[in-house]
């Protein structure tokens, strides 16, 4: 408990340090801890109608009777779930006047990520001045989704204006007693997404373009519904290159995808939050939950992964493959550097015929991190010839870390074919030596040759995001040789 | 171009070269021939720079300039290029890929500015023909899955676009057939100029019919015991290296 408290505290000195300044703003903040009376604080804030609140106290009662899972390949000090706020009024940004009140450092990393000059003001929280009217962007974007039928706003937006979606699918794929972290997200979730394609619609942008334009506020307890209709398609990015820091510590998100008959969700995320200092203090701890449902025929749902941040990553996007002839992937760079401990990987559950999925998994430890690989593969009595491809390697880069694999699989039809790759590589001396005969330097040689490793994953990346993951993963791995 | 003067490298604590003295000019080509363990690819190291090969004695000056005193990434924008006996595979990382990034790192270290992707390619396709590295080639990844040929052309290619002032080719022939041994001597004869020094270090003398050196020193036992014209490298093929206190090869 009190190492938490600590830590809490030490990312205050960071944050502190970090932006120069402090500020006290005024928000209303849901009294400290967790009762029912946070709950129903919570969702009157919000205006919410009386179903979802009654859903929220049922997630939190089943939640009290709940207990940290301990499976995962995870140390750190006990949670207080106590000793925490859930709730404060969105958060009065500092707009600052120029990129010359933002910490150099930050820039410096924009700089090496090739972000834009606009959106580096709009990242670091600059007022953009009226000659990028970044409004009439949005605008467009957003004339452009309604044009279509597209359906994209915040979580409690959708809660009020397509009630009937919400109720329908909120919790149809994580069930409010799905897991501890779940269990607690769906009590207190404050803010995310809400997609909703219609039938046949090919949402006609990357609905990243949207994100990254729009300044992404962050929640501690996120909730993101996407929803594919009958045929239609939508690719998402979730996240930015640009380090983000977060002032809390404890983060537990839940995304649900649901994909009707032939629809197709591709979705993509970059997480790249504070992992702690060197010694691991102040890192952000990440439970995620993610999931999602191919539940119709021949529907296709795609979790592209890339997580460089963050001191402990939990997360295992998975997919249930309900409708025949659907399809899983699940494609996933995970890196780890200084003390960063992660464990993730992915779920494959084969109900429907014919179903087939493909998990490609590029684990990179160096410093003294510890990377996991937990998935699993499992096939029902009644999902006739099932595939299911899995590939897990790791790289190891130094002497002090570690890199893990552990794949389940379960099988209670014979007609499945499921097969298993895994391999572990070190980055050899006589590599970087190589590369560096040819005038290549060390950390250049390093980020080269551990793009080549994890090159199967980004090519699976938007292409303009692509780039950007590319240098992130030479930048995560700074200074871990040498 | 290359004074070399008493080296003397330790490797795992244990001396290898005992006393080396070497100088090369400009436009020369260099042969050092050598039974196994007589240090020949430890001078080839130690030129390059690698880790673990220490340096207690004596002095290499390259270009007027302390050697020694370079990492091994600044001894290559210098202009020192190392042909590995055994090249390195890179999964993941195209032939094309690999190439671009190091010209262009080698460029930003002597300050010129970087190539684009079109000027690029059209230097790797005009330097690839002749070396028979085919389209398909470049876009696989860096020696994985290439032939003993394959990985000694790749070499080859590499040196052709960084234009080294120093080519160090450690033991280009080994793995080769005939017919690879004569394209890859071709490359290598097409690099040589005036501008140019090369060190070719072999085993046998086969290589040296087809890439012809103006000195030819024998190396054995961490020191240079005899240095002669290339008839000097036809001698040893007869009489091998035993009159040189080491086993016949």
């Amino acid at each position: 408990m009190a190492a938490v408290k600590e830590t809490v505290e030490t990312v205050g000195e960071i944050e502190k340090y970090k932006y120069g300044f402090f500020t006290d703003i005024e928000s209303e903040k849901a009294p400290l801890g967790l009762t029912e009376d946070t709950v129903r604080f919570i969702s009157a804030k919000k205006d919410e109608p009386e179903w979802l609140l009654e859903w929220r106290l049922a997630a939190f009662r089943r939640w009290q009777t709940m207990t940290e899972p301990t499976w995962a390949k995870v140390t750190y000090p006990p949670i207080d779930f106590q000793d925490a706020y859930y709730y404060s009024a969105p958060k009065q940004t500092v707009k600052l006047d120029s990129l010359d009140q933002v910490d150099p450092k930050l820039l410096e990393t924009y700089e090496k990520l090739g972000i834009p000059l606009t959106e580096q003001k709009m990242l670091a929280g600059v007022a953009v001045d009226a000659v990028f009217d970044s409004v009439s962007v949005v605008t467009t974007f957003k004339e452009k989704l309604a044009e279509a039928g597209v359906i994209f706003c915040p979580m409690s937006e959708a809660v009020k204006k397509h009630p009937e979606l919400v109720k329908k699918y909120l919790g149809s794929v994580v069930p409010s007693s799905d897991n501890f972290y779940a269990t607690l997200n769906s009590a207190v979730f404050s803010e995310g997404s809400f997609v909703y394609i219609p039938e046949g619609v090919r949402c006609p942008m990357e609905l990243s373009t949207y994100f990254r334009i729009n300044e992404k506020q962050t929640g501690q307890f996120e909730r993101t519904l996407i929803i594919a209709d009958k045929g239609s398609y939508v690719s998402y990015l979730e996240g930015c290159t640009a380090p983000q820091r977060d002032e809390n510590q404890l983060h537990a998100a839940v995304v649900e995808l649901i994909a009707h008959d032939d629809a197709e969700i591709k979705y993509s995320t970059v997480q790249n939050w504070f992992p702690g200092d060197e010694e691991g203090k102040g890192g952000v701890y990440n439970f995620v939950t993610k999931r999602g449902d191919c539940r119709g025929e021949n529907s296709k749902i795609s979790w592209t992964q890339v997580e460089t941040g963050s001191a402990i990553t939990w997360k295992y996007p998975s997919c249930i493959l309900r409708g025949d002839n659907s399809r899983g992937e699940f494609y996933s760079i995970a890196i780890s550097n200084g003390r960063q401990q992660v464990d993730s990987g992915t779920k494959m559950i084969h109900l429907g015929r014919n179903t087939t999925s493909r998990i490609v998994s590029k684990g990179i430890s160096a410093g003294r991190s510890s990377n996991t690989y937990r998935g699993l593969v499992s096939v029902h009595r009644k999902a006739e010839n099932v595939r299911n491809f899995t590939q897990c390697d790791s790289l190891l880069i130094g002497d002090r870390c570690s890199a893990h694999t552990v794949p389940y699989i379960e099988t209670k039809n014979p007609t499945a074919i499921l097969e298993h790759e895994a391999t572990t590589s070190k980055i050899g001396d006589d590599q970087l030596f190589y590369c560096m005969q040819r005038g290549i330097g060390e950390e250049e040689a390093v980020a080269l040759i551990v793009n080549g490793f994890c090159r199967d994953v980004l090519q699976q990346l938007p292409m303009e995001f692509a780039v950007e993951a590319q240098k992130l993963v030479g930048i995560s791995l700074e200074g871990s040789v040498g | 171009m290359l004074e070399i003067r008493n080296l003397h490298v330790t490797v795992g604590g244990k001396e290898i070269l005992k006393g080396i003295d070497l100088d090369i000019r400009a436009g020369e080509v260099h042969a050092i021939m050598g039974p196994n363990g007589s240090g020949k690819s430890t001078l080839s190291y130690v030129l390059a720079g690698r880790d673990g090969y220490v340096v207690t004695e004596g002095s290499i000056r390259f270009k007027g300039k302390d050697l020694l005193e370079m990492n091994v990434d600044e001894r290559a924008a210098a202009g020192v290029f190392l042909a590995f006996q055994y090249p390195l595979e890179i999964p993941g990382v195209t032939t094309m890929t690999f190439l671009k990034t190091a010209l262009n790192a080698q460029r930003r270290a002597r300050g010129e500015e970087e190539l684009d992707a079109v000027r690029f390619l059209k230097l790797v396709r005009e330097k690839s023909r002749p070396l028979n590295v085919s389209d398909d080639m470049l876009k696989r990844s860096l020696n994985v899955g290439y032939s003993g040929g394959e990985k000694k052309r790749a070499e080859v290619l590499q040196m052709s676009l960084l234009e080294p002032v120093l080519a160090v080719l450690d033991e280009t022939d080994s793995g080769l057939d005939i017919d690879a041994l004569k394209t890859v001597a071709e490359g290598v004869n097409a690099l040589r100029s005036p501008e140019r020094a090369m060190v070719v270090i072999t085993h046998y003398q086969r290589l040296l019919d087809y890439i012809v050196p103006d000195v030819v020193h024998v190396l054995s036992q961490g020191r240079i015991v005899k240095t002669g014209g290339k008839d000097l490298a036809l001698e040893l093929e007869k009489s091998g290296y035993a009159e040189y206190g080491a086993d016949a090869a």
